[in-house]
């Protein structure tokens, strides 16, 4: 992380609070209501992510939904061509997943291959009536036919670049979003 | 929390003498991880798809075998056997153009169980693939130590200024070896007790302290860990009977007495019941001798996880 530096800023604290409410909102009218609607976070950001819209459903609707987490970590399909060794986080769904519509939470959308992980991961714990996807960011580059339902920005980046999610929940003194390149 | 494997680069897995703290931990840490698939609906995933796993049991092993298996399979490796009764090992070919031939037929990871010490370590210079000691002798047994440990540190939250009492035949005894290893390492207190005969001279020099009697050992334990009598690795003057060893060494109800209130029972298996510890205490509520099973398959994933990634990356 200390090679690269900021090439600009996405959102601060309070760009990531309006795209949040938003997309709460968004999650709840796709859904027609909160019936059936869990929210799973992909490990990590998607974890404090997934957490956050929940908390703002609650406020709007006094509902709570249901929120798991996974870890896609042994879904992954590049684990054996030379990256350094992935880290195994925690996967949690105390809830049944058949007949939710489950909404995965991401923070940055890029190839689709993390996504591609997550369906697999989520299915093999059940047959939900439907997979949606939000993500607090979109910057393009898909490698599989893979898009969100829900996005917090959507914006352009070059493959030089990597788009840094910083949250509170995750060490981080103020949350924000930037693109960053090698310094 | 996250499990790390980034601490982890093994090509093999030998034995724990020698193996740091940060290791042993991240392992336990990714064995956590690995257990909550053996406790979903569908239990398996397809991280080590495509990837073979080669078991050469020369010594006799059913769970050891079938745990193996089991964590092969549940992270959707395929798997192949070779058992000594069935083998040209019978019929005179040596370890080196066995283990060549199994070698030769492509497996990622080869796990081994053996008669004889160190032949994990001597077919680990020989061989490309990847070796996994499922017990060599009566030297070490890692993956039953480390499943152990996994099953301590759940049960009791850490492992660091435990008493832990390994109680029996020591000397015949590579899981005590391997636990020896792996406790000291970790920051636990190690005693050990059994028949003077079972006892091998300079064994505190590994950092375990021998005492006299099982109420010495058991005196204020966290843990009491039980080893089988292991009947097929002796001769019959190392102790008089049954019922003889029992009454010295065999782990009672009124035995516990001493130790912590929290204590608890483990045992390798197979048990004899009635000889190294009653049913009472086999069964009862301080026992994880089930749950040492459940953890083993966890362990294993992990290990044949890290060792996977091995395979993968460098060739």
């Amino acid at each position: 992380m200390s090679q690269l530096k900021m090439a600009r800023r996405l959102m601060d604290s309070g760009g990531i609070q309006r795209a949040l409410d938003r997309m709460a909102i968004q999650l709840v009218e796709l859904n027609e209501g909160t019936e059936n609607l869990a929210l799973v976070g992909i490990h990590r950001a998607g974890v404090p992510l997934a957490q956050r819209l929940a908390d703002r459903i609650k406020r709007a609707e006094g509902v709570d939904v249901p929120i798991g987490m996974i870890d896609i970590t042994l879904y992954r399909d590049d684990v054996f061509i030379g990256l350094p060794q992935p880290v195994v986080g925690r996967t949690e769904l105390d809830f049944d997943v058949t007949n939710c519509t489950l909404v995965l939470i991401d923070d940055v959308l890029y190839t689709g291959r993390t996504v591609r992980a997550a369906l697999d991961a989520v299915m093999d714990f059940g047959r939900p009536d439907s997979i949606r996807l939000a993500v607090l960011v979109d910057r393009g580059h898909r490698e599989l036919p893979i898009a969100a339902d829900v996005v917090g920005a959507t914006v352009k980046t070059s493959k030089v670049e990597t788009v840094e999610i910083e949250l509170t929940e995750m060490g981080a003194a103020m949350d924000g979003a930037a693109v960053m390149v090698k310094a | 929390m996250t499990a790390g494997t980034g601490e982890l680069t093994f090509d093999h897995l030998l034995g724990l003498e020698g193996m740091d703290q940060t290791r042993i931990t991240a392992l336990l840490d990714l064995s956590q991880r690995m257990k909550e698939i053996g406790e979903r609906p569908l239990k398996k995933v397809p991280s080590l798809r495509g990837k073979t796993v080669c078991f050469f049991f020369v010594e006799p092993s059913t769970r050891t075998k079938m745990s193996f298996g089991v964590a092969a399979k549940r992270l959707s490796a395929d798997t192949m056997s070779l058992t000594a009764s069935g083998s040209s090992l019978k019929k005179g070919e040596t370890l080196l153009d066995t283990a060549m031939n199994l070698q030769a037929m492509g497996p990622d990871i080869l796990v081994i169980r053996h008669r004889a010490a160190g032949a994990p370590h001597f077919l680990s210079k020989h061989l490309s693939a990847s070796i996994v000691n499922a017990g060599d002798g009566r030297h070490e047994h890692p993956t039953q130590a480390l499943l152990d440990m996994l099953t301590i540190r759940e049960r009791l939250g850490r492992l660091e200024g435990l008493n832990v009492a390994i109680i029996g035949d020591i000397a015949n005894s590579r899981v005590a070896r391997s636990n020896i290893f792996g406790l000291t390492t970790m920051g636990a207190n190690v005693r050990l007790s059994g028949p003077a005969t079972m006892i091998p001279k300079g064994i505190d020099q590994l950092g375990a302290t021998v005492v006299p009697s099982i109420e010495d050992a058991t005196d204020g334990a966290d843990v009491v860990m039980m080893l089988r009598i292991q009947k097929e690795r002796m001769g019959s003057d190392l102790f008089p009977s049954d019922r003889e060893y029992h009454r010295q060494f065999g782990l009672t109800k009124d035995r516990l007495r001493n130790a912590k209130p929290n204590v608890i029972v483990m045992h390798p298996g197979p048990i004899n019941r009635g000889v190294e510890i009653t049913p009472e205490v086999a069964d009862g509520p301080n026992s994880v001798i089930l749950d040492q099973v459940t953890n083993g398959v966890a362990v294993r994933m992990a290990v044949l996880y890290v060792l996977a990634h091995r395979t993968g990356g460098a060739k």
